[in-house]
Order: structure tokens, then sequence, then C-alpha cells
């Protein structure tokens, strides 16, 4: 148990986030560790950059370059971007439907040191022999071929931490159905928890599919089965349809929420109702159902034969009219609206125009043979970074000024934000705009070097040089952070002025229990409601204040994830015959299940908050509340 | 929750699974992880299908020529048996009734047991033949597919014995019985699986 | 803030304008420059969707421009509350419609032309002597280097492939280790390389590439394939179909010894250490370890990547690893009793590969 005004020691502090279950602490440790791979993944693609800002460079040789190219993707999507909007989804969902925590609070803790065991072991291989370096798609016939151990901790690694996302997904998925507040309906959920929702079905119906690839790929490279082995009878193509069955669903995985930041962020900045919430929610269902759908259109060159090819090029060409209808109610909605021009709300608008040029492009790589062109050039690393770096990225920035107050009270520096946004947006669009073209005039991706008799150089460079602009906009985001936490100015409730949704009703950061008693929804943007009605309170009440039933913080997950860990090691190991591999192989297994079983068998049955202790909480919030009141007054402003 | 509370039969409620949060949640998200795990044996079932009797050149093995259907069959009939079983134990422990579910889940587990030990000796027998899982593609998929079924099956003992050996002193309460109807429901679902793999592996196999 | 949209349209101005003062890439290897049916199908395909894509960018920016300088805080006021617009079913209508028309117009040329391209039916048709009509490649991608076979012939060459212009020409693809993709970006779209099956396309090729720059097109391998994959290029020569069964027929004809003394020497040290992999007469059955290198003299690269003289010759067969770091070239020690190659050898066998040709 714990409460945000008492002091603890470093050592006390660390043990509490090992062993926490709250969903807001859980939250800034995926922030924190997202945000840590999301530098690596960063560095990485900077020596990209470096590599071929000219032609015949010899910054990295070809080798290292396949790493560097193969950890950057792998690091970008499943440690960077997939944990840093679960750090979102953990912060705000459970506070937008009014719950007190996630459905089950030991799970999420778990998940997220499966995640985090996970981008460990597979970063580990930096340092053991070699990363993998078959790309982030680890096509089987090269990943078979490749030496040393980088594919076997890409698979391992990978199977860790998709563990963790899976149960995160479903952990997400009954949170929102179960556990919404009294007239909290389907209908009247915000759009971000509504993304949540869908990004959560595709992750527990994408991830079993990688799950069974990878776990193919482990046992062919380790135990000597013949999935892929051509010469075994095996089909390398059977790794592509599992690799892309989960693979598109993934890039709506984290698009959803994407799109569910902004739509939170027009609604707020413009002061504004969401336009068309109905026609929003059903073109992010539709968004999640099609992306099941598609996933051939990653492997039109492949030879699937003209007829799955033109049913995959149709069925893709369709996911751009839900995608059309999102675009154009987030327009409308700012239509007519009170705009306030902050930092999250910069990225919003920014991003509109970034995505529409991410889309437009997707939709003429959907013409499958217009795509036997653009397939493996530069063209598609153009198309997926205006999607990804253009949607979820910026998404990613927006999202972390816009709940950097809920999640820590204290706000980040808007002037600062701003010279982050500009170096980021303007070196984003000077980086992959002109990797279209590079594309077109014939350059494949994932070359390691170019000639220069092909005509490259120039666009290459710049290329480059936008890049380094992004690093710029990153350094300058870290002095933000940095320099907030130092001067540690709290905020109240509602930092924004103009919150919608219940997390701006409760403290920032919230108390540990989150809501003293249960709101009761009344509308769309409960809290607005309230607002316009009113009402000083803040909220009205579903239930008298009374005890409050919480669960214990626990140690186990930190050790199910850590058995893994190591059994993962000795998997690695067993085959290159080393006598320690099989027993450290067993005993990790045994420290997973052996916690497994003490968690089954010890009760844990949580605890209670009086309601005595809740009054007295409140007074000190109450006091807190208006000493902030007091120093704004005193002259802040 | 108060562990301590004590039911009889008039006040143990209709669906003691659900008549908690917890037990809700924990009811919605088991149903879920089943549609995960669908999605991982439907995997399976794709991969076994696309690398059925295929090996290096000169394979001697082949799906119609090495299953046999007679100890399958009854293996199935066992498994069969097996979920019918967990049934009885589930009514009664709607009805309150600690020690009748305790007897029907052993009869479960042993009727488990009984699976896996033919399993095992099947499995046995085709390593004998010199089918074994580095043979072919055909042998990694078939050992996978039906290997991963008996992995759950193993899960699913240990979670019914570790369940019975807990609760032996201290009855059903609002805590456990979430738990023993999660077990029933995961057992029905290995059973179902099963069902697929007689099907598809093992009729369709010798059909051909 | 102000400065935003102003520093934008600098950056698309700037931006437009290098596109435009650096082309569209070089035309041995720019899609933008299509020289054959395939590519200008694609091309046509390119052109089609992007009018349609620009049309919904110029939509979507002015509603866009329009709505966030008309109602930013500053032009409204700070206390405005706007009015709490549920939505409408008939902008929702139309916007879910004219995308569904939009996408139409690309739908259909989609279809035809994703058939079109894969109809490899006449790839087997016979005139009534029961020769094939049409030329077919086999097309072997190994660890970054292409072998071409042509069946029919019974001839075959690697790293430059060289086919008549003005008719069909159809491949075989199949990999010989892990997946390529092959790729002629100027004549057309690419097709993957897969071990465990055979691919069929067809492409057309339109003008002579003696009328190029660099005398050939570039191909590509589009495939990560490993260490190398960005240096696993190869040419393409076309011909006119009359050069081209010149070409043929002296392919098929056994290779001339050499007649300068140093490359002969070239010729006695090939046949001690070479020719375990490396063929010298197109035609007849191949190792298939190495490249054949029947037409070596003829090539415009080594390698496939580098320049065609003596001295990178000598370079590359004294340390392969070095220039492509992964292939499967032994170092001279292990085909030459452990020895290096000295520079005498290096020579000799330089003048001896350089003076394989079929071509005049």
């Amino acid at each position: 148990m714990s409460s945000n005004s008492q002091k603890k020691g470093f050592g006390a502090t660390i043990w509490d986030y090992m062993t926490t279950v709250d969903h807001k602490k859980i939250a800034i440790l995926y922030l924190i560790s997202g945000g840590f791979f999301f530098l690596v993944g960063g560095v990485e693609a900077m020596m990209i950059r470096i590599q071929l800002m000219k032609a015949g460079n010899d910054f990295l040789s070809a080798g290292t370059y396949n790493e560097v190219l193969t950890m950057h993707g792998t690091t970008m999507i499943f440690l960077a971007a997939m944990p840093i909007l679960l750090a979102f989804m953990n912060a705000v969902s459970p506070l937008q439907i009014g719950a007190r925590d996630v459905a089950f609070p030991f799970l999420n803790s778990l998940g997220f040191w499966l995640f985090f065991f996970g981008g460990v072991f597979l970063n580990l291989s930096w340092f053991l022999g070699g990363a993998p370096d078959a790309g982030w798609t680890n096509y089987a016939s090269l990943a078979l071929a490749s030496e040393g151990h980088g594919i076997d901790f890409y698979s391992l690694g990978l199977t860790i931490s998709g563990f963790g996302t899976l149960i995160a997904g479903i952990n997400f998925l009954v949170t929102i159905i179960n556990m919404r507040a009294p007239g909290m309906t389907y209908m009247r959920m915000p759009l971000f928890t509504w993304t949540t929702f869908v990004a959560s079905a595709l992750i527990l119906l994408a991830f079993p599919p990688l799950t069974v690839g990878i776990f193919f790929m482990v046992f062919d490279r380790l135990f000597g089965a013949n999935f892929f082995d051509v010469t075994m009878g095996g089909n390398t193509i059977i790794w592509e349809h599992f690799f892309w069955i989960f693979g598109h669903p993934e890039v709506y995985i984290l698009i959803l929420p994407a799109f569910g930041i902004f739509s939170e962020i027009f609604a707020i900045f413009s002061r504004k109702r969401l336009f068309g919430y109905t026609a929003l929610v059903f073109a992010t269902i539709l968004i999640g159902f099609y992306g099941f759908m598609v996933w051939a259109h990653h492997m039109f060159t492949v030879g699937l034969g003209p007829t799955a090819n033109a049913v995959f090029a149709l069925a893709t060409m369709i996911i751009a009219v839900p995608t059309g209808i999102k675009i154009f109610n987030w327009l409308l909605t700012i239509w007519g609206g009170n705009i306030s021009f902050t930092v999250p709300m910069i990225y919003a608008v920014a991003f509109i125009p970034s995505f529409v040029a991410g889309g437009v492009t997707g939709v003429m790589q959907a013409i499958a043979p217009l795509d036997y062109q653009l397939h493996d050039s530069y063209f598609i690393v153009a198309h997926f970074h205006y999607v990804i770096v253009g949607g979820v990225v910026l998404a990613i920035l927006a999202g972390t000024h816009l709940y950097w107050p809920k999640m820590f009270g204290t706000m980040l520096s808007e002037k600062l934000g701003k010279w982050t946004f500009w170096f980021f947006f303007i070196g984003f669009h000077l980086t992959f705009f002109i990797q279209h073209f590079l594309g077109l005039m014939g350059m494949p991706r994932r070359v390691y070097t170019f000639g220069a008799d092909q005509g490259w150089d120039l666009f290459n460079a710049i290329s480059s040089a936008g890049a380094l602009l992004m690093a710029i906009g990153v350094i300058i985001l870290l002095v933000n952070v940095v320099m907030t936490v130092v001067k540690g100015e709290r905020v109240g409730n509602d930092p924004w002025g103009d919150g919608r949704t219940l997390e701006w009703a409760i403290p920032s950061p919230p108390p540990f229990y989150n809501f003293a008693q249960t709101p009761l929804v009344r509308g769309l943007d409960p809290y607005w409601i309230e607002k316009m009605e009113g009402n000083k309170e803040g909220m009205v009440y579903a239930e008298p204040l009374g005890d409050i039933h919480m669960p214990n913080g626990s140690f186990i997950p930190f050790v199910i994830s850590l058995g893994m860990f190591i059994a993962a090691f000795g998997a690695m190991y067993h085959m290159d015959g080393h006598v320690w591999a099989l027993p450290v192989l067993i005993g990790g297994l045994a420290i997973t299940f052996g916690s497994m079983l003490v968690r089954s068998l010890k009760d844990d049955l949580g605890f209670h908050i009086s309601k005595e202790e809740l009054i007295a909480d409140n007074e000190r919030i109450q006091r807190e509340a208006r000493a902030l009141e007091g120093g704004k007054k005193g002259g802040l402003k | 929750m108060d562990l301590n509370k004590r039911y009889t039969p008039q006040t143990w409620p209709d669906h003691p699974e659900t008549a908690t949060l917890e037990g809700k949640n924990k009811f919605v998200g088991f149903w879920l992880l089943l549609a995960a795990e669908t999605v991982t044996f439907a995997s399976l079932f794709a991969t076994y299908l696309a690398l059925k009797d295929k090996g290096p050149s000169g394979m001697e093995f082949s799906a119609s020529g090495l299953f046999e259907l007679p100890l399958v069959f009854a293996m199935t009939m066992i498994l069969l048996t097996s979920s019918l079983t967990s049934v009885y134990a589930m009514y009664h422990m709607k009805n309150h009734n600690f020690k009748a579910m305790q007897a029907w889940l052993g009869i479960t587990v042993l009727l488990g047991l009984a699976f896996l030990g033919l399993e095992i000796y099947e499995f046995n027998h085709y390593v004998h033949l010199g089918f074994g899982y580095t043979n072919s593609a055909f042998s990694s998929a078939f050992y996978t597919l039906v290997g991963t079924h008996g992995a759950h099956v193993v899960f699913g003992l240990s979670w019914f014995i570790a369940l019975m050996l807990r609760n032996a002193k201290r009855g059903l309460n609002m805590y456990n019985a979430p738990k023993f109807y999660l077990a029933a429901l995961y057992w029905h679902f290995i059973d179902v699986v099963w069902v697929f793999i007689f099907t598809v592996v093992y009729l369709m196999g010798v059909i051909g | 803030m102000m400065k935003g949209p102003k520093k934008w349209r600098l950056f698309a101005l700037m931006t437009a304008l290098l596109v435009f003062l650096s082309g569209c890439g070089r035309e041995e290897i720019s899609t933008l420059i299509p020289a054959g049916k395939v590519a200008q199908d694609q091309f046509n395909l390119l052109i089609l969707s992007s009018i349609v894509m620009l049309f919904v960018i110029v939509v979507v920016t002015i509603i866009y421009v329009l709505a966030i300088v008309k109602f930013r805080r500053s032009k409204v006021g700070e206390d405005m509350i706007p009015e709490q617009v549920e939505g409408s079913a008939r902008l929702e209508f139309i916007w879910t419609a004219i995308p569904i028309v939009l996408l139409l117009i690309l739908a259909v040329p989609t279809v035809y032309s994703t058939f079109d391209l894969a109809d490899v039916t006449a790839m087997d048709a016979q005139d009534e002597d029961g020769a094939a009509e049409n030329l077919t490649v086999n097309v072997t991608g190994k660890l970054y280097w292409w072998e071409f076979e042509y069946p029919e012939q019974e001839i075959r060459t690697a790293q430059e492939l060289v086919v008549p212009t003005g008719e069909r020409v159809y491949f075989n693809l199949i990999a010989a280790d892990v997946k390529h993709s092959f790729w002629i970006p100027s004549v057309g779209g690419k097709l993957d390389v897969n071990p465990e099956n055979v691919n069929t396309f067809y492409l057309e090729f339109d003008k002579e590439s003696s009328e190029l720059e660099e005398g050939v097109y570039f191909g590509k391998c589009a495939e990560l394939c490993g260490p190398s994959h960005a240096l696993m290029d190869f040419k393409v020569k076309t011909l006119n179909r009359e050069d081209f069964d010149a070409w043929v027929a002296a392919m098929q004809e056994e290779q001339a010894a050499p007649t300068e003394t140093v490359a002969q020497e070239g010729q006695q040290i090939f046949e001690q250490s070479c020719i375990a992999c490396h063929a010298t007469n197109a035609a007849g059955a191949a190792t298939g370890v190495g490249p054949n290198l029947a037409t070596f003299g003829d090539r415009t690269t080594i390698a496939g990547f580098m320049e065609h003289d003596e001295e990178t010759l000598k370079n590359w067969i004294a340390d392969p690893q070095q220039y492509k770091p992964g292939n499967l070239m032994p170092n001279p020690e292990e085909i030459n009793n452990g020895e290096p190659f000295s520079d005498q050898e290096l020579d000799a066998l330089a003048a001896y590969l350089m003076g394989l040709k079929v071509e005049e």
C-alpha cells in the first residue's frame, strides 16, 4: 500500500515499482522502458542514415548493417511503439471508464515484466555474439541460414515479450467489458478507450499466429524440426503467412490507439464534442475487422497467383473507406471549434496531412501490379514510415505531452515542446518524403550500400540530413523531460482546462484507488457535462463513500518473467552442446512454473481501505489543491 | 472477500462462478484466452495440412500408412468420457456438494491420465518405426500439433490436481468456485480440440 | 506558431524543386522511365493512382487549412464555447460514397492488370515443328549471383541476361539457397525467387540497351538475402532479334583457345584451380556452383557491380570476401595449394578471363 505523498527511500521506491500491481505505476514502467528502447531504436536509425548518406560509405560493414536494420525495426515496433501505447492505455483507459484498476492487476504486472525481460533478452544479442540479421520480418529461408544466435535471440525474445502483450490485451478487454462505471455504456466510452478495446481484440487474435510461427522457427533452429527446411519437405511461405497474419493487424494495433489519442486531443483543444462519434466508433471496429483480411497484400510478389492477388488488392482498398471517414470526422470536429494550439494539438494537426500522405501511398500499393514495382523498394520504406512515424510516433509525442500531467502531476514545457515538434516534423518529412522517389528510381530496401552510378546520391544525402533534425528534436524532448522533473511544479485535476472525460475529474496524479466514489456517467464526455452544468464538486457519484477493496502488490510476476528469461538462455545454448545449458533451461522453467504454483496455492485476497482512511486522504487532496490554487494566485501567472 | 463465510446449498448462488466481480472477470478473461488458444490451434492445423505427407524425397511415411484408428478411437472415447465426468463435477459444484464434485473430478483426472498414457505409447510406437520428430516436415508438424494438445492435457490435469489438493480441507467458497469452473471449461476446450485432431489428422489421414 | 504554415510551404517548394532538378533517376534503373510493356502498364497505374490520390489530398487540404485558420482561439475568442455538434448522417454518407467511387476507378484496372501480367499461357506454345514459339529463360538466384539458363537453346550464362527486344520473354524463377527477388526496375516489377517453387512471369523489352549510357539495364535482388544483398546486381543486355540469334549461335559454339602466351598460362592455372566451379563454355551441362564465365570478357561488370577492368578483376580474385562479404567464392589459398596467387598468376588469370568472349 502506498500513497504519493509519502516520502520513500530510493531502494523502497525501486522495490515498490518491482512489486506494484497499480495500473498507473505499471504505465510509468511501460513509458520509461518503452522510451528507453525508443532511444535505442533511434540510435540504430541514425546509424542506418549515416551509412547511407553517401554512395559506397563504409561506416558499417555489410553484416553489421543487416543487424542494425533488423534491430531498428524490431525494437521500434515491439519494444518502443507498443509499450509506450500500452503505457497510455494503462494510465488512461481505466480512468476513462471510471474503474479503480484493471481487471487483473497481477497479470498486468506480469505482462509488463514479460515484455521487459523479452526486450532485454533481445538486446543482449548485441553483446553475446551478434544481433539478428534477417530483417524484422525474419523470412524463414534467410533466418534458417543465419549463423550464430542472432535469430534465436529474436525468436525467444519475441516469444517472451509476445506473451506479455497477449496478457495485456486480454486484461484490457475484460476491464472494458466488466468494469465500466454505472452509466458508462459502450456508446459513451471515450474514443481512446474504444481504440484500446479494439486494439486489444487485435492483440488477442493476432499474436497467437506470430507465436506459432516463432515456435516453428525455434524448433527448426534449436530442436531439429523441419517446418521451413525445403530439403526436408518444409515450406518457407508458411512463415510469411503467419508473420503477416500477425503483421498486418499489428499495424492497426499501433495505429488505432494513436487514432484514439488524436481523437481525444481534437475534442479537448477544439473545445468541441467529437463530430460523428458513432461513425468514428464503427470505423474503428471496421478497420480492426478488415485488418485480418488483407495480410497477403504484403506478399503480392510471392507468387500466390492472380486470383489471390486481385482479391487481396480489393480487400485492401476497402480499408481506405473507414480511414477516410475518420479523417473527415476529425476535420469536422475542428470545424466550428475553438482551437488552442498547445503542443498536443500541434502534433494532432500535423498528423492529418502526414497520415493522409501515408494513407494514399498505401492505397497505391494496394494496386497489386503497381506494387510489383513498389514492393521492397524505398517507396515502401517511405510509406510505412509515413504511417508509423506520421501516425503512431506523432501520437506518442502528443500523448506524452497530453497525459504527462495526469501521469506525473507536472507539465512538460510548452516552449521546448514546440521546438521538439518543429525539428521532428520537418526532419520527418525531409527524411521520408524523398524516399518515395528513391524507391521509384529503383532503390531496393535493406541495402547496406549503393553505387555512385545508380543516381541515388543526392536524395539519400537529403534523407540523412532530415534524420539528424529528428534526432535533435528527440534530444530537446529529453531536455524537456529532465527540466520538468527537476522543477516539479504540481498541477491540478484538469491542467489543460478543457478536459472532457473522467480522467480529468480527479487529481493529477490520481490517488492509488483512483475514484474515492465511483462516478455516475450521464452521457458522452461526462466531465464536460458536469462542467457545463456548473457542478462544483466535479462529478456526481453512483455510490456513497465506503470501504474500497484493493489488490496486494506482488513480486511473483517479476520472478515468473525472470524464470523464462533464464530458460531462454538454456534453450539457446543447449544446441551448442554446453553441459550447463539443459540444467539452465529446466531451472528457468522450474522457477517460472514454481512461482505460478505459489501464486495459485497461496490465497491473495487483497486488502480494504476503510471509509475513514478515504476521508482523511480526501482532506489531504483538498488541502493540496487549495495550496496549488494559492500558489498560482501568489504570482506564478 | 471472506473465505470463512459458510454456504449451504440454499445460500449458494445459482452461478457461483460469476457471482463476484473477480469471478466475472475471470470468466470473461478465460473465454478470451480460449479464443486466443483457438487461433493458436487453427494455425497448427493449417500448418499440419500444408505439410502433411511432405518430406525429403523418398520418405517412407505417410498419414494413410502410419496411423491406426483403433487405438486413437479408444483415446477419443476416453477423453470424451472425461469431459462428461467433468460436467457431473460442475453439476455438483453448482449444488454445493463438494464431496461429489471431488469424486467426479478424481474420475476425470484418472481418465485424463489414461489418455495421456495411450498418447505416450502411440508416440513411442511411431518413434520406434523411425518416424521421429526430425524425420521430415510432416513428422515435425504432426508431433507439434498433437504434442501441443498433449501439453494442454498435462497442464489441465495439473490444474485439476492442484485445485483438488489445495481445497480438499476447506470445501467450496466464492473464492475457489470460479477456479474449479474454469478448469472444467479448459478441459472441455481440450476435448473439443481433440475431436478436431481425431477428424483432421487421423480420420482424414487414414481415409486419404 | 505563426511561422508554421510559411515554413511548411517553403519546404514543400524546395522539395518539389529538388525532384524536378534531379529528374526521374537513371534510365537504366528507374521505374519512372519505363522501357517495356510491363513497366509501362505499371507506370500508367502509378500516374492514374497519383491523380486520384492528389484529388483526395487537395480536398483534405482545403478543409484542413480553412479549419485551422478560421477557428483558432485568437480569432474566435478565449471564452467562446462552440456548439457541441453530434454529427451529420448526410456528410457521413458523402465521405463514404465518394471514396468508394474513387476506389472503383482504381479497382477495375487493378484487377485487369493483375490477371494480364500473370498470363503465361503462351509460355509453352509450340509451332508446327515442335519448337517453342517464345523465349523462356530459367533464372536461378544463388548467394549473390544470378544464373540464366536458356533451356530451348541449351546455353547458359550468368550475371548478364541477354534478351531480344520487341517480344515477350518468359521467366522461370527459383532460388538455390535462400529467398531472392528478381527485379529489373525499368522493364517491369519484381517477382520473388522462392526456394520451394518455380515462379513464372513475362517481361517485354522495348529498347536496345546499346542506346543507354551504360549499355545495359540494371537488375537488382529485392529481397534481403544476407550481407551482400545490396551487391546482388545483374545487368540486362537487350539486342534486336537478329543480333540475339547471332549471340545464341556464338554461345552454342565451343570457346576458342587463347592465343597469347599470358592467357594460355592463365588457362592452365584456371584449369587447375577454378574449373571445379566455373564453366567456360556456355553450352552443355554446367557445374552450377559458380557463375558460368563463357561471356566474361563481354560483360560490363565484375561480380555484378564492379568496374570491368583487369585491375579490379585481380583484386577480386585475390580476396573475394573483401568486396562481396559472405559470398561463396573460395579464397585463393583454398584452391591453390594453400598459397595466394602471385602477381604473375593473377595477371595470367585476368588475361585469360578477359579473353573469354562470344561477341566480337
